[in-house]
């Protein structure tokens, strides 16, 4: 280990933040700029009769009026992953066009782009467009969604259903039920939720005619990506005639992965006006266009023995797809949940069907967790209900299931029920952690006291596990997936002994800069400020996959290391060249090669020049220092841990106020400590937010009534309290920092601690389940429902 | 028509004619490009453009470019003094206050007035005082912490 990792090194990108002078991409300001407004459906389902632009066309400033009639031949958005019905049959991706000519699907659908001189001009000339519409009955309910009869959000897709799918052994889980002594279940909606990254969506289109040359600024998590769709699936524009840029980005979440129409319709346009297109969303357009989360309408059950053992647990799900597919809607709820269903628990047999279904609402697509937290929220409900059905404490419950530990190495990875590898994990060492912080059988005893007063003190668990860094890519693509999830870096060090290193991740409040220098840094020996870390545009980075699902340093990060290790290989080389002596004589520490048992030493920087000024240089050598890596992961890694909430419930207004929050995870070694903990205080806040705060709500027209945040609340700093965060560390086995991810672990675990710490709360009264989010308002009702009956 | 306004930010005075729906974000930004106070919402919720107007920390989204004439204004950009910075700026880096960094700016503002305002605030005090400033990646632990930072440096 250097001297470097494990070091919460402050951030070296911080300074332009906290100065004001970060470049986001609403920040960019081009010669001859100008602005577009995006038109959109105010209706879930509509027949647009007839578009008059002329009054818009004629308003001040306007430079050109653009609708569905104009982009007929431009293809629609596509999806980056399929998953087939269970019959075989071909999974249903109707075209999701960039303006829509005919029909409109949602809300907030996107039906005709305005282009002016000024913002402003722009969005007066949208009140002058003439648009007539034909309204239609919509559905928003996936659960209705299906019913016969229902409404059609594509007429070839019958009864909205994308596709069917299902994962582990039907007939050995019946049995196990069949069998059991003891089933819980639960009925639950995960709730819709709306990401809101603080930054709103943003592009600028630019095409230069001298070069043939286009250049996209977008708020992407995934620049290549975002290229490579663009280029090869919507405009049909050859790829390296286009540069896409990812400046700043205020914040993702996963909003940001996915293609968006307006990224492609700035591109398209700025040749079409011959000037350079800035559009970027105000907050209402975010609420109704940024891809939603969650929307699971699921029954779940568990099979338990008499001794509180799981036996079996069966999942049916309904999974809203929105109106259109988002970029990897359908890989959500299979296998980023379907798979993840073995949890912490050495569960034998598992079965789980999920229906993908259309509805007349905002594309869903992962947001922060995608699919794990929906898994875990389930789990954890399910092993809480039955520990208090069965009279059982909710951490010997667990501990009693928990997989036993195993390091990946000496122990072979765990198989689960449903198809995944786990890495390494040690579920139990995080639980007596969380216990032993939170003091458990004192805060047990305070609940008790508290009972005595007519308080409703409440403890509730959650003991989870995530997967990350998705890979490899045959295995994906074999999935379904239409990408690789490999990462690339470059290494080039300079002349001088400075290092610039490329990566094809992403950040957008990661903190890489930090992080992937710390590992070049100790790698290479050489200090911090003489390494520079570059991302998020292509015409610089070799093809990279970007960040989401808690990859980047996983398999990013393993890339760069890889690369370092080849500039070590090479430099020993040169080094032993010019120190006479043999390679395997040299060691390599602290940036210096030595002669071992001699004080005969070069410098990392004397190498590097040799390198580059190669007139003594081993014979036959390429000059330069320099390596492109692209690493392919053999496997996800699997960040697990105890995250343990204590919450105070008020019986008259039903207000829940969380007391302490504890969170024991385990992802694997950690670079920077500073940067992990942030991770996961941010995770478990938005967690929080699913549990107690957020729910974008439909009305049965397919108005999203939450749509600001007048009426979709995220959490304030005075909804939360500080967090007492802490680690187990089990090195991920397979990639060569031992990394896992930290990304999404506090958002994947929170959210059921939370809920289980209100029922846990409630218990006395009666109270076994309630609906997320559990807002006073829904709490109190519970409440006066129990002493009514 | 438009109408003549004239501003000091950041110490420096600008004279400038603005259409009177002009919100003052957008003249900082598009007009004065100080680009470092951010646009996260339509309604006056998010706070991520907080400035300082004549010492009160105010949403510039919600005040038009005109009710700020005469004004004296500081945004983000003015806060470091000869590349020094602010110990609220400080503090931020110091305790990792930020990851995206887009809601930094606003919530720096926020922090600056609650300390002119409240020395020693304790943790509550903070959470209060921060509660019109949205933060979606650090859960805030981290923002209170970077305060108290700040509040134990002004008052050493």
């Amino acid at each position: 280990m250097g001297k470097l990792i494990g070091e919460a090194v402050r951030r070296v990108e911080d300074r332009r933040f906290i100065t004001g002078k970060a470049t986001y991409t609403d920040d960019i300001k081009l010669p001859g700029m100008t602005y577009a407004y995006i038109v959109r459906s105010p209706y879930a389902h509509a027949r647009i009769q007839q578009i008059d632009t002329s009054r818009a066309q004629a308003a001040p400033g306007v430079i050109a009026v653009f609708t569905g009639e104009d982009v007929k031949d431009v293809n629609g958005l596509p999806c980056g992953w399929q998953v087939n019905f269970r019959n075989g049959d071909t999974m249903k991706e109707p075209k999701h066009p960039l303006l829509v000519a005919d029909k409109v699907r949602h809300v907030g659908d996107n039906v005709a782009m305005i282009v002016a001189e000024s913002r402003e001009q722009a969005k007066d000339a949208a009140e002058l467009l003439d648009i007539e519409y034909e309204v239609l009955d919509a559905v928003t309910d996936p659960a209705k969604a299906i019913e016969e009869g229902a409404p059609l959000v594509h007429e070839d897709v019958p009864r909205n259903i994308c596709f069917d799918w299902e994962i582990g052994d039907k007939a050995k889980t019946d049995k196990a039920f069949a069998d059991a002594d003891h089933v819980v279940s639960l009925e639950f909606r995960n709730q819709r939720l709306v990401p809101n990254a603080i930054e709103p969506r943003s592009a600028i289109g630019v095409y230069d005619a001298a070069r043939d040359k286009y250049t996209l600024y977008t708020s992407s998590q995934n620049p290549h990506l975002i290229r490579l769709l663009l280029c090869a699936f919507v405009l049909g524009i050859p790829e390296h005639k286009v540069r896409v840029v990812s400046p700043d980005v205020g914040g993702g979440f996963g909003s940001k992965i996915f293609h968006y129409a307006e990224e492609a319709l700035v591109t398209w346009a700025a040749r079409q006006v011959g000037r350079p297109i800035k559009w970027t969303a105000e907050r209402s357009e975010s609420f109704v266009t940024d891809a939603h989360g969650r929307d699971h309408v699921t029954r779940a059950e568990m099979a338990f023995d008499k001794k509180g053992k799981i036996v079996g647990l069966r999942v049916s799900t309904v999974a809203n797809m929105g109106a259109y597919l988002s970029t990897f809607a359908p890989a959500i709820p299979t296998y980023l949940h379907g798979t993840l269903l073995q949890g912490v628990y050495d569960t034998p047999a598992i079965y789980c069907e999920i229906t993908a279904v259309f509805t007349h609402t905002t594309p869903v697509d992962a947001y922060r967790g995608a699919g794990r937290p929906e898994a875990t929220y389930l789990l954890e409900r399910l092993v809480d209900t039955g520990a208090r059905e069965l009279g059982m404490d909710p951490a010997e419950i667990r501990r009693i299931n928990f997989i036993p530990p195993f390091d990946g190495v000496k122990q072979p990875g765990y198989q689960t029920q449903v198809a995944l590898q786990y890495d390494s994990g040690n579920y139990e060492a995080t639980l007596n952690r969380a216990l032993e912080i939170i003091g458990y059988h004192q805060l047990r005893h305070e609940q008790e006291e508290a009972r005595k007063q007519g308080r409703y003190l409440g403890i509730g668990f959650s003991t989870y596990i995530e997967a990350c860094g998705i890979a490899p890519s045959a295995v994906v693509g074999a999935l379904g997936a239409r990408a690789g999830l490999y990462e690339s870096s470059v290494v080039r060090v300079q002349p001088t002994g400075k290092v610039t290193v490329y990566t094809g991740s992403h950040a957008h409040g990661q903190g890489h800069e930090t992080t992937f220098a710390q590992i070049v840094a100790d790698t290479l020996g050489v200090p911090l400020e003489d390494v520079e870390v570059v991302h998020g545009d292509t015409e610089a980075v070799p093809f990279g996959m970007g960040t989401y699902g808690s990859r980047s340093l996983a398999v990013g990060g393993s890339a760069l290391r890889k690369g370092l290790d080849k500039v070590i290989e090479k430099g020993t080389k040169i080094a032993a060249h010019l120190l006479e002596a043999a390679e395997e004589d040299l060691e390599f520490a602290d940036g210096e090669w030595t002669v071992k048992g001699t004080d005969k030493k070069i410098t990392f920087g004397e190498v590097a020049l040799a390198a580059y000024v190669p007139h003594n240089f081993p014979e036959g050598m390429e000059p330069g220092l320099e390596f492109s890596t692209f690493y392919d992961p053999a496997n996800f890694t699997f960040p697990f841990g105890t995250h343990i909430a204590v919450v105070e419930v008020d019986p008259e207004t039903g207000k829940v106020t969380l007391k302490r929050y504890v969170a024991v995870d385990d992802v694997g070694t950690v670079i920077n400590p500073l940067i992990v903990d942030g991770q996961v205080h941010g995770g478990i806040a938005q967690g929080i937010g699913q549990a107690l705060l957020e729910e974008a709500v439909y009305d049965e027209n397919g108005e999203l009534l939450a749509s600001s945040f007048l009426e979709y609340a995220i959490p304030r700093a005075d909804d939360l309290v500080s967090f007492e965060v802490d680690r187990t560390v089990t090195p991920c086995p397979h990639n060569p920092l031992g990394v896992k991810g930290a990304g999404e672990t506090g958002t994947i675990a929170s959210t059921a601690a939370v809920v289980n710490a209100v029922i846990d709360a409630l218990a006395p009264l009666g109270i076994k389940d309630l609906q997320m989010p559990l807002t006073p308002q829904r709490v109190w009702q519970a409440i006066q429902q129990v002493q009514a009956s | 028509m438009e109408i003549p306004i004239k501003v000091t930010v950041n110490g420096e005075v600008y004279e400038h004619r603005v259409e009177p729906r002009m919100l003052l974000v957008t003249f900082l930004r598009e007009v004065l490009g100080l680009t470092g106070t951010h646009v996260g919402c339509d309604t006056s919720s998010c706070g991520a453009c907080t400035i300082l107007m004549d010492g009160k920390a105010v949403k510039s989204c919600t005040l038009l470019a005109v009710q700020a004439d005469g004004a004296e204004l500081l945004t983000m950009e003015g806060l470091a003094r000869n590349g020094e910075l602010h110990p609220i700026q400080e503090g931020f880096w110091r305790e990792h206050g930020l990851q995206c960094g887009f809601c930094t700016p606003g919530m720096i503002m926020a922090a600056y007035q609650l300390l002119e305002e409240n020395a020693s605030p304790d943790e509550k005090e903070i959470r209060r005082a921060l509660e019109g400033n949205y933060c979606r990646c650090t859960g805030y632990h981290n923002i209170v912490k970077s305060v108290q930072y700040a509040a134990k440096k002004i008052n050493r």
